[in-house]
């Protein structure tokens, strides 16, 4: 049980019932569809970017709570940043998840919190199915579709 | 003081000790909490008599079958052919030669649309199933349907999980070539009224798949009775080995059907000219066939009698009733299925809370469920979800276990508020 609380932290339980920046962006300049075939777990990722800086984040989707979480905690941490440090957030992101990181001892702020994760291998796609979906908006022009499959 | 009904339980306790005696892999440690397994619709663990059978081909009789003059090749032929009578058997068939051995429940379907239906099937053809089906009896439809330009017609159900008879009946038309159905759901748990409906089939002449997979396991089946005219089941869901199952087909279709893959076992005799295929059910068991899992099968179906599937079918729907109570004690849950007939699985949602969510918690207090859309996506589209929790029954189950799901769907909601 104390496993679980570790997991579910409450700030994970606190954005997974109340997901922030969820919501349709009409004036995105891009966007992606991910998709967890294993799971069904979906998300739409919307951006708007001007001069290589996300100005806008927003996301549509359905997933555990580790998925909507993960999903609503990386808009937060991203936006306002260059696509550049973006990338390297995701990679430090990645990396804390798979054990990488914390033998080098990255600092990821908020985004810690999963690393819990860890643990489950088998959920470990649940935290990262987002930031997949962010990079694929990031590299597209438009309509992206990206599956952790 | 000791009244009788104290010792009828007393007595059916000490049975389920002595079942689950047979069975190691359900004595284990999982996450520090013993191992609750309700995870059967799935695969089942293996009882020791099935480990031995295999064991024992292994160790003592390991050879090919249907060639070799030697000893070793005739105990193993012997076996397997031994096993096939089993299965025979075990499904009511007249004859030993309409039952073929395949990988699985979903070979099964694929042979029988590959050498049975695409022969016959011409543009503008229908292909009834129902929608509740398993992937496995979707899929090898709609690759069917779209190389021959046919049409993929579904039977609606309704909210319960049932299937709509009327609907079903209006859908047989004169361009039906076949109807495929799952006699129990795999995700709703919903006992279909087969045999109905094949007799209402064959009043149009319409020739009936049933896809047993879900069904072997917790209920006598007798295809002549059905009269279905295909049965197909898995050999891993009914405590037998993964990669063997096995296709009843009556003997009038297998004679007249195609073969379904070429190589050695199915021929009589080859040339460059051609070849003459052998007759059924060798003509669709092509090349060195799973003979260990066709041993382990017929020690699993074997067992299963032993125990009688009488008493496992109401083992296993008393621990449905109370799984199911006490899944609806806890606050928020739903039911997906709740279908007059049901057998061996609950399924639901809970409020607020993700199945695999509620599956990594009942994980960490050492239970296993299903989590997800059970290979059945277009069900689960039917009610509104993308997936459910599934809480499945095997013989071995006791009531104790069902108690330590409730407790679990209990921290689930602790942990979620």
């Amino acid at each position: 049980m104390s496993d679980m609380r570790e997991l579910y932290q409450e700030i994970i339980l606190d954005h997974n019932k109340k997901p922030r920046n969820c919501y349709v962006m009409d004036c995105a300049t891009r966007s992606a569809d991910g998709h967890n075939p294993l799971c069904g777990d979906i998300v739409k990722v919307y951006l708007r970017i001007e001069d290589g800086i996300i100005e806008e984040i927003s996301f549509q989707g359905e997933g555990c709570a580790i998925c909507t979480a993960s999903t609503s905690l990386m808009t937060e941490s991203v936006k306002g940043k260059s696509v550049l440090e973006v990338r390297e957030i995701f990679e430090g992101f990645h990396d804390m998840l798979t054990g990488v990181a914390a033998e080098q001892g990255v600092e990821m702020g908020k985004l810690q919190v999963f690393e819990g994760v860890r643990e489950y291998p088998v959920r470990v796609k649940c935290a990262t199915l987002a930031w997949h979906t962010l990079n694929a908006a990031m590299d597209g022009t438009d309509d992206e579709k990206v599956s952790t499959e | 003081m000791t009244t009788p009904q104290a010792v009828a339980e007393a007595a059916a306790a000490l049975e389920l000790e002595a079942i689950r005696a047979q069975f190691p892999a359900l004595h284990q440690e999982v996450h520090g909490k013993p191992l609750v397994y309700l995870d059967n619709a799935a695969t089942t663990q293996k009882p020791r008599a099935v480990i031995d059978a295999v064991r024992h081909f292994y160790e003592r009789d390991c050879s090919n079958v249907h060639r070799g003059v030697h000893l070793l090749s005739q105990r193993a032929t012997v076996a397997y052919e031994r096993a096939r009578t089993t299965v025979r058997n075990h499904l009511g068939a007249a004859d030993s030669r309409e039952i073929v051995f395949t990988r699985s429940t979903t070979e099964g379907i694929n042979l029988v649309a590959s050498s049975f239906v695409r022969p016959r099937l011409e543009a503008g053809d229908e292909v009834l199933i129902s929608a509740m089906e398993h992937h496995s009896n979707i899929v090898p439809w709609q690759l069917l349907c779209e190389e021959r330009g046919a049409h993929l017609k579904v039977i609606p159900i309704d909210d319960d999980g049932d299937i709509m008879l009327s609907e079903y009946e209006e859908l047989l038309s004169d361009r039906t070539r076949i109807v495929g159905i799952v006699h129990v759901s795999n995700a709703l748990g919903t006992v279909n009224p087969v045999r109905e409906m094949i007799a209402a089939a064959h009043a149009r002449g319409i020739p009936v798949l049933v896809d047993g997979a879900q069904s072997v396991p917790h209920r006598a089946v007798d295809v002549q009775d059905l009269d279905c005219d295909f049965f197909v089941f898995s050999g891993h869901k009914v405590y037998g080995p993964t990669g063997i199952g096995a296709l009843y087909g009556k003997r009038e279709h297998l004679l007249e059907m195609v073969p379904y893959q070429g190589g050695g076992d199915m021929i009589l005799s080859v040339s460059f000219e051609g070849t003459t295929f052998n007759d059924p059910p060798h003509r669709f068991e092509a090349g060195t066939p799973n003979i260990e899992g066709a041993i382990g099968l017929a020690a699993a179906l074997d067992y299963v009698n032993s125990v009688g599937l009488d008493a496992i079918a109401a083992h296993e729907a008393r621990l449905l009733a109370d799984a199911t109570a006490a899944v609806l004690a806890i606050p928020g849950t739903r039911l997906v299925g709740a279908a007059r007939r049901r057998a061996s699985a609950v399924s639901f949602v809970m409020e607020g809370v993700h199945p695999h969510d509620i599956g990594t918690i009942l994980d960490s207090e050492g239970i296993a469920v299903r989590a997800g859309h059970h290979c059945a996506q277009p069900v689960m589209k039917r009610y509104g979800v993308s997936a459910t929790v599934r809480a499945s029954f095997g013989l071995y189950n006791t009531d104790s276990e069902v108690g330590a799901l409730a407790n679990g769907l209990t921290k689930v909601r602790e942990v979620f508020g």
